[in-house]
């Protein structure tokens, strides 16, 4: 089963910073995966959260109200 | 505290620069080397302490506490109190918005936090500190909970509950009971990494803004002359307050780049009651916010909302500038 991916967040800075960490881990750990960009309100207030950004990985969330650092997404993803 | 900083300014710019201490240009350029270095040292021990008072009191646990407890309206306080401590981010402004009332808290409350969040900030505390000393920034900080509190009992008294978007109005319809949240299990020496990259990364985020205001200032401190203001702002005249925040609440500016032009206004003659005011318009009401409420709030509903904080902010104005 491939690694699903989401990174919840209205399109604010630390969002997208967020998503291209997790990009950048992804390539340097070689590994395919379902990345996606979740950045609707409703969609991400099923996941209960209240800050953003928030990473997800397999449904389950991870890091939530600040930056995930490279490193950190590469030790969650190994 | 800063002496050393005042040494270090005049000997980099009269002795090292060569540019003379009566000329414009020197006063200015001394001002804003002074003033730059020392805010951003403040700003990131403040931020710092505050990442700090967070990794402790993370909002899901601040929720669950104004869901779990009876505090016989003393939740208006509690909620706007927190609002203060918590670091802010527009882009959080609204997951915790539905987040609150998902949570069961009742909407007046939502609102007192809502309100205080961007009103009194890490980064406007510590610009504050700096620019204007502890007491102006006690009654900046104390009035803006205050403002939050009262501003969201009102709200929550109006029922204003209709008005909500008919998305947010179904969440509300079956509300979470329970909620759990996992707490990160860290010793202080293992979040200390955390707290302080964190406290970088705002500081790095708001440097451009200290830099462009302080400059600003600066060039005003050296050239503008002194009770330029007062001939316009200063004499006390009624319009003064209002126009100021009238003015302001439409704005978006950072606390960072606002601060030190607001001292500028104020070492040149405006009342500091109006200067408060007028950073209170700029940094805790927006367009940028409005937009970002439209999501879950009705026109209506923004308007009221708007308009009740933008009434207690130009009401605190003319009290700070009968008191000080």
């Amino acid at each position: 089963m491939s690694t699903i991916i989401k990174v919840l967040g209205p399109g604010c800075p630390k969002c997208k910073t967020t998503f291209h960490n997790v990009e950048e881990a992804l390539k340097q750990l070689g590994i395919e995966a379902t990345l996606e960009k979740v950045e609707d309100i409703e969609e991400m207030m099923k996941y209960n959260v209240l800050t953003t950004p928030v990473l997800i990985i397999n449904d389950a969330i991870k890091i939530k109200g600040r930056i995930a650092q490279v490193e950190e997404i590469k030790a969650l993803l190994k | 505290m800063f002496d050393w900083l005042q040494h270090f300014s005049d000997w980099l710019i009269y002795s090292v620069f060569q540019i003379g201490a009566s000329t414009r240009l020197g006063i200015a350029l001394n001002f804003f080397v002074y003033d730059v270095v020392k805010i951003l040292i403040l700003l990131f021990v403040i931020v710092f302490l505050m990442g700090i008072i967070n990794a402790y009191l993370p909002i899901e646990k601040l929720r669950d506490y104004l869901h779990r407890k009876k505090l016989y309206g003393l939740e208006y306080l509690f909620a706007s109190t927190f609002g203060a401590i918590t670091p802010f981010c527009s882009c959080s402004s609204v997951p915790l918005f539905i987040g609150f009332v998902q949570g069961g808290i009742p909407l007046g409350v939502t609102f007192a936090f809502l309100i205080t969040s961007p009103l009194v900030n890490e980064v406007a505390i510590a610009l504050f500190i700096g620019m204007f000393g502890l007491k102006a920034t006690l009654i900046y900080a104390v009035s803006g909970i205050l403002l939050g509190t009262i501003g969201g009992w009102l709200l929550g008294k109006l029922k204003l509950d209709h008005l909500l978007s008919d998305w947010v109005k179904k969440i509300l319809a079956n509300k979470l009971q329970q909620f759990e949240y996992e707490e990160e299990k860290l010793t202080f020496r293992q979040r200390l990494p955390e707290i302080t990259r964190g406290a970088w990364d705002i500081v790095k985020g708001v440097v451009i803004y200290v830099v462009i205001g302080i400059g600003i200032g600066a060039a005003m401190h050296g050239y503008v002359p002194e009770n330029f203001f007062n001939q316009y702002l200063g004499g006390g005249q009624w319009w003064t307050v209002p126009l100021a925040v009238l003015v302001a609440v439409p704005m978006y500016a950072n606390a960072a780049g606002i601060v030190p032009v607001i001292q500028v206004f104020v070492a040149k003659g405006v009342p500091l009651g109006t200067a408060i005011a007028f950073m209170m318009a700029t940094v805790g009401l927006s367009i940028p916010e409005a937009t970002l409420l439209k999501k879950v709030m009705t026109m209506k509903l923004i308007a009221i909302y708007f308009g009740v904080v933008t009434f207690f902010i130009i009401l605190s104005g003319y009290i700070f500038n009968l008191i000080l």
